[in-house]
C-alpha cells in the first residue's frame, strides 16, 4: 500500500524542505522504498539538502509533459539505497504542471514506492495546490508563532476542500510538525506554547523539532539532518516522527533546554564579560 | 465542494412534480425576497436608502426585491410617482422581481407594467425595534413560506474560508479560526473560541445576536454596527459573551 504523503505549511521558511528530506531518509532507514517529490518547481532546493544537484539531469516537469519517462529523472541517493529524489526544474515555473499530467507520474510512482513525499512550495497558490492535490497523508509544519500558526490553520482548511481526497467524501489524515522549537525562548514565554499551537490547529501532534544549527550544517553539506548527524536532538526527533507515521506509538517529548553545567558557567560568564 | 467550501444555502421545495408522459417538471421554489417600501417624499427616502446601502454595501446584492407601492400618493400623480420610485431603484442596481400595494396596469405602457404582483406571503421575521427612520424594509418569504433554516458547521471554520448563509442562524460547533468569517442572515452560535470575524443579522437586522464560547475575535458586527478587537478590553478577552444591538450601538455582555 503505497501513501501519497505532502508536507506543506502555507509560509515560507518554516522547515518543510528540511522536514520532507529528513522524513524521507529516515523512512527509507527503516526499510520503505520512499521518493520525496520537489513540488517548488522554479525554486529548487530539495536537490540542494540531499546533495544531488550535480546529478540532475531531467525533472517533474520533462515528465510532466513528456520529454523524459519517470526512471530517467529519479535520483537514487548514494547513501541509503531506498532513497529516491525526483526534483523540480529551476528554469520553468508553476505553470508547466498541470494536473492531469501530475497525477499521472503520482500514479506511476504509487506502482514502485511506499511513500511518495511530495515537498510543497510555499504560499497557497498552483504548485501548492497541486503537491496536497493527490495526498492521503498531510504533514503541516509550523513553528510556534502567530503568522506561522494562521497560515497553516488556511493551509489545513484548504487540505479539506481542494484535494482529491476531501472532493471524494474521505476524510485527510492530518499531522503537525512543530519546528524550530526554541525550548529557551519558550520558557521565556517568548514563543507560542505547544499547547496553544494544537488548541488553535486541532489536528494531531506527529512531533517537536528543536530549533538547531545541526540544521543548517546538514543543510550546508547536502545531507537530510538524520543521516548527517542521526546523534543529533533533531535527527532523533525526525527519527520518531518517521516511526510514528509508520503506526508506532511514541510518546511526544517537549524539548527542553538542556545544557551542561559548564556551558551554562561560561554562558553566564561570556554575557558578564 | 469545488470552491473554498462557501456556503449559499438555498432551500428549494419540490412542490409540485408532474409525472407526465413529456417529463415537464413544474416545481414550486421558495427564496427569500426583500421587501422595500418607499416612503414619499422620495428625494428624503432615497437619501436615507443610499446612507444605508453605504453601511452594508451588498445588502441587496444578488437579491430579489419586492417594492411596496403602498405609500405612493393617491390620484393623478400616483402612476407617475410610483414609476419614479421604480426608476430610481433600478437604477441603484436594485433587482426588482415584483410590486405589491399597486396595479401594475396603472402604470401604462412603461416596461414596469409587466412587473408581476406578488401574492401576500407569509412575513417570516418581524424586527423588534423600529428600523432607522426611512429604511421602511422587512424581510419577507413568497409563498409558499420555507421554514427558517439553520446552517449547522461540525468542524473547525479556518483561516480563509468564508461560511454565508442569508436563511437564517449559523451555529459552529468548534473555533472560528483568525482569517475567517461567518456571515449570517440570522443570528451566530460559536460553541468554541470565536477568533476570526463574525457577521450577524444580514437579513433580520437588529434583532440577530451573536454568542460565542471565548470570545478572541477580530471584529464583530450586528446589522452594519460593528466593533473590532480594540474596541473592547482585556476584561472580556476569552469570555464567554453575547454581542446584541442596543439601538444604534453594539453591547457586548459576559454571559458566565
Amino acid at each position: 500500500m503505497s501513501k501519497v504523503m505532502v508536507v506543506t505549511s502555507g509560509k515560507g521558511g518554516v522547515g518543510k524542505t528540511t522536514s520532507a528530506a529528513a522524513l524521507g531518509a529516515a523512512l527509507a532507514q527503516a526499510g520503505q522504498n520512499v521518493v520525496v517529490v520537489d513540488f517548488d518547481v522554479g525554486l529548487r532546493n530539495l536537490d540542494l539538502i540531499m546533495g544531488a544537484e550535480r546529478r540532475v539531469v531531467f525533472d517533474l516537469v520533462n515528465v510532466v509533459q513528456g520529454d523524459a519517462k519517470l526512471p530517467q529523472a529519479l535520483i537514487r541517493d548514494r547513501r541509503v539505497d531506498k532513497l529516491h529524489l525526483l526534483p523540480a526544474s529551476q528554469t520553468r515555473d508553476k505553470d508547466a504542471l498541470t494536473e492531469p499530467g501530475v497525477g499521472k507520474v503520482i500514479d506511476e510512482l504509487r506502482e514502485q514506492f511506499d511513500w511518495i513525499i511530495c515537498d510543497s512550495p510555499a504560499g497557497i497558490e498552483k504548485g501548492a495546490t497541486l503537491a496536497m492535490r493527490f495526498a492521503d497523508v498531510a504533514v503541516v509544519v509550523t513553528n510556534p508563532e502567530v503568522s506561522s500558526v494562521r497560515d497553516s490553520d488556511r493551509i489545513i482548511g484548504l487540505l479539506d476542500a481542494k484535494t482529491a481526497r476531501a472532493e471524494r467524501g474521505e476524510t485527510m489524515e492530518k499531522h503537525l510538525l512543530l519546528t524550530r522549537y526554541d525550548a529557551a525562548r519558550a520558557a521565556r514565554g517568548e514563543m507560542m506554547k505547544v499547547e496553544d499551537v494544537l488548541e488553535i490547529l486541532a489536528i494531531p501532534l506527529l512531533g517537536i523539532v528543536a530549533e538547531s544549527p545541526d540544521v543548517l550544517t546538514a543543510s550546508n553539506v547536502g545531507c537530510p539532518i538524520t543521516l548527517h548527524n542521526p546523534a543529533s536532538v533533531v535527527a532523533r526527533a525526525y527519527d520518531e516522527a518517521a516511526r510514528r507515521l509508520l503506526g508506532e506509538t511514541i510518546v511526544v517529548t517537549t524539548p527542553s533546554e538542556r545544557r551542561s553545567l559548564m556551558s551554562r558557567l561560561f554562558g553566564r560568564r561570556a554575557a558578564l564579560a | 465542494m469545488g470552491k473554498d467550501w462557501q456556503v449559499h444555502a438555498v432551500p428549494s421545495i419540490v412542490a409540485n412534480e408532474t409525472p407526465a408522459p413529456q417529463t415537464i417538471v413544474i416545481r414550486g421554489r421558495s427564496v427569500l425576497a426583500l421587501v422595500i417600501a418607499p416612503q414619499w417624499p422620495l428625494d428624503t427616502w432615497l437619501a436615507a436608502l443610499d446612507a444605508q446601502t453605504e453601511r452594508s454595501a451588498n445588502l441587496f446584492e444578488q437579491r430579489p426585491v419586492v417594492v411596496n407601492l403602498g405609500a405612493a400618493p393617491q390620484g393623478e400623480r400616483g402612476p407617475a410617482a410610483a414609476l419614479e420610485a421604480l426608476v430610481a431603484l433600478s437604477a441603484r442596481g436594485i433587482k426588482v422581481i415584483g410590486v405589491e400595494g399597486i396595479d401594475p396596469l396603472l402604470m401604462g405602457q412603461t416596461r414596469w407594467s409587466r412587473l408581476p404582483v406578488i401574492p401576500p406571503g407569509r412575513e417570516t421575521i418581524r424586527e423588534e425595534a423600529p428600523r432607522e427612520e426611512g429604511a421602511g424594509m422587512a424581510p419577507v418569504a413568497s409563498a409558499p413560506a420555507a421554514p427558517v433554516a439553520s446552517l449547522l458547521i461540525e468542524r473547525p471554520v479556518r483561516s480563509g474560508q468564508s461560511i454565508v448563509f442569508d436563511q437564517g442562524d449559523i451555529i459552529v460547533i468548534g473555533a472560528v479560526s483568525s482569517g475567517a468569517e461567518v456571515v449570517a442572515g440570522g443570528s451566530i452560535h460559536v460553541y468554541g473560541p470565536l477568533r476570526g470575524r463574525a457577521i450577524a443579522g444580514l437579513t433580520v437586522g437588529a434583532a440577530a445576536r451573536i454568542f460565542c464560547r471565548k470570545l478572541e475575535a477580530e471584529m464583530v458586527a450586528v446589522d452594519g454596527r460593528y466593533r473590532t478587537a480594540e474596541h473592547w478590553g482585556p476584561d472580556l478577552h476569552g469570555r464567554a459573551v453575547q454581542v446584541r444591538r442596543d439601538k444604534d450601538v453594539l453591547r457586548i455582555s459576559v454571559l458566565d
